[in-house]
């Protein structure tokens, strides 16, 4: 049997940077193909070249035998190729149904024929069982209805070949479940169904083969019925990835404490914040649990200096701070990972040794005397940062919003590491990254710990917290809950708690 | 004394004054609209609408017809609005000095032909404008009638032109595409549409709209053209636009509102103009569109992707 698509010798490079070298491969009908790589591995390039948005340098790609017509998207569409980008292309102000139908007629055509439209898109929805009101507003949809509409939209162009770019990203459990099952009907409907991810799990239990890329490169395809957890992992990074083993550290003197620290804010959006008692030794990591929304990001702030707290007292070190201000919680060696690090940790449109020499402005080494710039000096500091820390780059002058999400976070995590923080506040501090770099962000905290540090994680993943951490607090509606010590605890208990039960 | 204020509502004159002083508003606020909702603010209003005053006036004046006029105009227009989409949407310049300086560039255009052909003039020259088009019998309807049908045919355009933009912005596949284009382009493209093909044909039919404005003021309001005629109403449209909340129905409300300000204004000074300075008239339209604006735009959404070049095959 021909396969459906037929991909050749695909290579594209950005100047320096070689995003894809001599891809190939195929995909048959009637089957999910996942492309499992790192952040940066060249997937997203990839599926960008087939679908149109980008020209290889060089290769073919086949569809139904047919030579795709590279960088004309709307070729590609005709053929029966479709693709739901991991930032949907929705366009708010307009509904489901008009989101659907453009494009669909010649652009300067008298009229839309919505009813035509509707009636096909209302056979859709029944057939592939994907339930969307056609005249809701784009912008008051959820993130796991705008995917149904995206899914839709390539459907109604009668396409054969579904690509989903990280569909999972932005999904709760029970949704991704969702999408799975979506995927499997469709498959049993006879079209074909390209699958990008980094989450090893998810493309387990739901492809019937895996592509791995790497550095650009396809390094390696297994039948996913051949295939295993751990094979594929050391596939996807080049090596065995080792997993940092927790070993039991010391604990010493207290380093934080939170008496009774309540946030009352002007804005109704934000959660209140009652009451909490925390206490945190150098050598422990603390995990605080929760769902999202249930104070965690005030909590970040107050233990960081960005929020002051309304009642109650928070000691560092024994004293009790009373400039509430991020500088003075750095100057007390406090270091801040925060949740959004694209946003709030760097800039991501100055250099890479500018992000870095940005928190040290107290230092003469960077800023001599008179206030100017030791250009040298920061080079340096910021080469040394990096190389310690495994922050892969292509220049120290590069702008910092080109690295990869996990270089992102080594090069946030070590700038702060270099300071000999005392306590470490770490807001998600693995999200969206990939094993390699989820397995080196936790052997950095894990060493801080092993120094003597005391850590405060705040996550949504409870796998993680619990692997980490010593001891356990969840976080609701405001309040946290008692320690518990994670050796000793369960997954239930503390699933009770985050439902809002025992406090 | 305070009933005269309110018996010029009850005149007939008071109310075709304002649809009179709103056309070209509603011209200049429709083309303005269909610039921004593609994402392109085009500064460039108060130029083109001084370049199609004097170019629709001049052709006529040059022995052209009245409808003859209006197309030149609009196709002079048109011509600047693509000058305009070269810079901004093809070269990705910035929206706002791009603006600026056709503005500049449009009305110097205008004047400097103007004392081209017509050197020594010191009185303007007059033409004969518009005529006024009495429709059969609607016309009759005492009050109604003077007030909404005993307008000239340009007039009667301006109207029919809010209806045409509406239907073309709600209705067609282009309308879509302008709306998406000013809102998420990366979405227009993926639908295989091209965006800067999209934002260009926008452009330009929003500026020959504006030139139309422009000419509306030489050839139907007056008979004929002066430096300065415009006098900042392509700013009032710039404005009127966040008043409508880039809604066409809404920029008609809008221009209607100000023009009925404008209109009441020069109604009020006649009467109280013994005891209070005329200029604070003059400034009373102004100042409610303010207030207006003010209420009006607190719950307004811009189209997301305003002010923002679209560069093909850039990572977004």
């Amino acid at each position: 049997m021909n396969p459906l698509l037929k991909v050749q010798s695909i290579s594209k490079s950005f100047g320096d940077l070689t995003a894809n070298s001599e891809i190939s491969f195929e995909v048959n009908k009637g089957e999910v193909l996942a492309i499992l790589g790192e952040n940066g591995a060249g997937k997203t390039t990839l599926m960008n070249i087939l679908f149109g948005h980008y020209m290889p340098d060089n290769g073919q790609i086949y569809f139904k035998n047919n030579p795709i017509k590279f960088g004309n998207t709307r070729h590609t569409i005709s053929l029966g190729v479709g693709m739901v980008h991991q930032h949907f292309t929705l366009a708010d102000n307009l509904s489901v149904l008009e989101n659907i139908i453009i494009g669909q007629k010649s652009l300067f055509s008298f009229s839309l024929s919505k009813k035509t439209a509707l009636d096909k898109l209302n056979s859709l929805i029944e057939k592939f069982s994907l339930p969307i009101d056609p005249d809701a507003m784009v912008s008051d949809l959820s993130v796991s209805q705008k995917q149904r509409l995206e899914i839709l939209k390539t459907l109604y162009k009668d396409c054969e070949l579904l690509i989903l770019d990280e569909p999972t990203a932005a999904l709760t459990p029970q949704e991704t479940e969702g999408l799975f099952k979506t995927i499997k009907n469709m498959v049993n409907q006879g079209l074909s169904v390209i699958l990008i991810s980094h989450k090893l799990n998810e493309v387990l239990s739901v492809s019937d083969r895996i592509i791995v890329l790497r550095n650009g490169k396809k390094v390696g395809e297994k039948k996913t019925a051949n295939a295993d957890y751990k094979s594929i992992a050391s596939m996807i990074v080049g090596k065995e990835i080792s997993y940092p083993k927790k070993i039991k550290s010391k604990i010493n003197r207290e380093v934080l404490r939170l008496e009774m620290v309540s946030y009352k804010s002007d804005h109704d959006l934000d959660v209140k914040i009652n009451n909490l008692n925390l206490k945190l030794y150098g050598g422990e990591i603390i995990g605080i649990a929760g769902v999202a929304g249930n104070g965690q990001q005030s909590l970040a702030k107050l233990l960081t200096g960005h929020l002051k707290p309304t009642e109650g007292k928070i000691f560092i070190n024994q004293n009790e701070v009373i400039d509430s201000s991020p500088k003075n919680f750095m100057n007390q060696k406090v270091a801040y990972i925060p949740e959004d690090r694209n946003k709030d940790g760097l800039v991501g449109d100055m250099s890479i040794w500018e992000n870095i020499i940005m928190t040290e402005t107290d230092s003469i080494k960077i800023f001599n005397q008179l206030g100017f710039i030791n250009s040298k000096n920061s080079h340096d500091q910021a080469l040394s940062i990096c190389k310690t820390n495994d922050v892969r780059l292509q220049k120290i002058d590069q702008p910092a919003r080109l690295l990869s999400g996990g270089n992102v976070q080594k090069l946030l995590i070590g700038k702060w590491l270099y300071r000999k923080p005392q306590i470490i506040i770490a807001c998600q501090p693995t999200r969206g990254l990939d094993e390699g770099a989820i397995a080196a962000v936790h052997r950095m905290i894990l060493d801080a710990r092993k120094d003597g540090n005391g850590v405060v994680i705040i996550g949504e993943d409870l796998d993680e917290l619990l692997s980490l951490s010593d001891k356990i607090c969840v976080m609701y509606n405001g309040h946290l809950s008692k320690p518990l010590d994670t050796l000793k605890t369960d997954k239930l208990t503390i699933g009770m708690l985050m439902s809002g039960k025992g406090f | 004394m305070i009933l005269e204020f309110f018996e010029i509502f009850f005149t007939a004159g008071f109310w075709a004054a304002t649809i009179r002083i709103a056309c070209p508003l509603i011209f200049a606020t429709l083309g303005e609209v269909i610039c921004e909702r593609s994402g392109v603010l085009n500064l460039g209003i108060e130029g083109i609408m001084s370049l199609g005053a004097m170019v629709g006036w001049m052709s006529v004046y040059l022995g052209a017809d009245l409808y003859s006029g209006i197309f030149i105009a609009a196709l002079t227009g048109a011509l600047f609005g693509l000058l305009h989409a070269i810079f901004t949407v093809y070269l990705g310049a910035s929206q706002h000095v791009t603006g600026i300086g056709i503005t500049m560039f449009a009305s110097s255009v205008g004047f400097f032909s103007y004392k081209l052909i017509l050197p020594s003039s010191t009185t303007p020259p007059k033409i004969i404008p518009f005529e006024k088009l009495e429709i059969p019998f609607l016309s009759e309807i005492p009050f109604l009638g003077e007030a909404l049908f005993q307008h000239t045919p340009f007039t009667y355009l301006a109207f029919f032109s809010v209806i045409i933009i509406f239907w073309l912005l709600n209705s067609t596949p282009f309308g879509l595409s302008i709306k998406m284009a000013g809102e998420n382009p990366m979405a227009l493209e993926a639908q295989g549409i091209d965006v800067l093909l999209v934002r260009t044909v926008s452009v330009i039919l929003g500026s020959s709209l504006m030139a139309i404005g422009g000419a509306y003021l030489t050839m139907s309001a007056f008979d004929a053209f002066y430096f300065g005629m415009i006098n900042g109403r392509g700013w009032i449209a710039i404005a009127l636009v966040i008043f409508a909340a880039w809604k066409p129905e809404r920029a008609l409300l809008g221009a209607l509102l100000f023009a009925g300000l404008d209109a009441y204004q020069v109604r009020a000074q006649q009467l109280a103009g013994a005891f209070i300075p005329y200029q604070f008239f003059l400034m009373l339209p102004f100042f409610l569109s303010i207030v207006a604006m003010i209420i009006a735009s607190k719950r307004t959404r811009y189209p997301k992707a305003l002010l923002i070049p679209f560069r093909r095959g850039e990572r977004h």
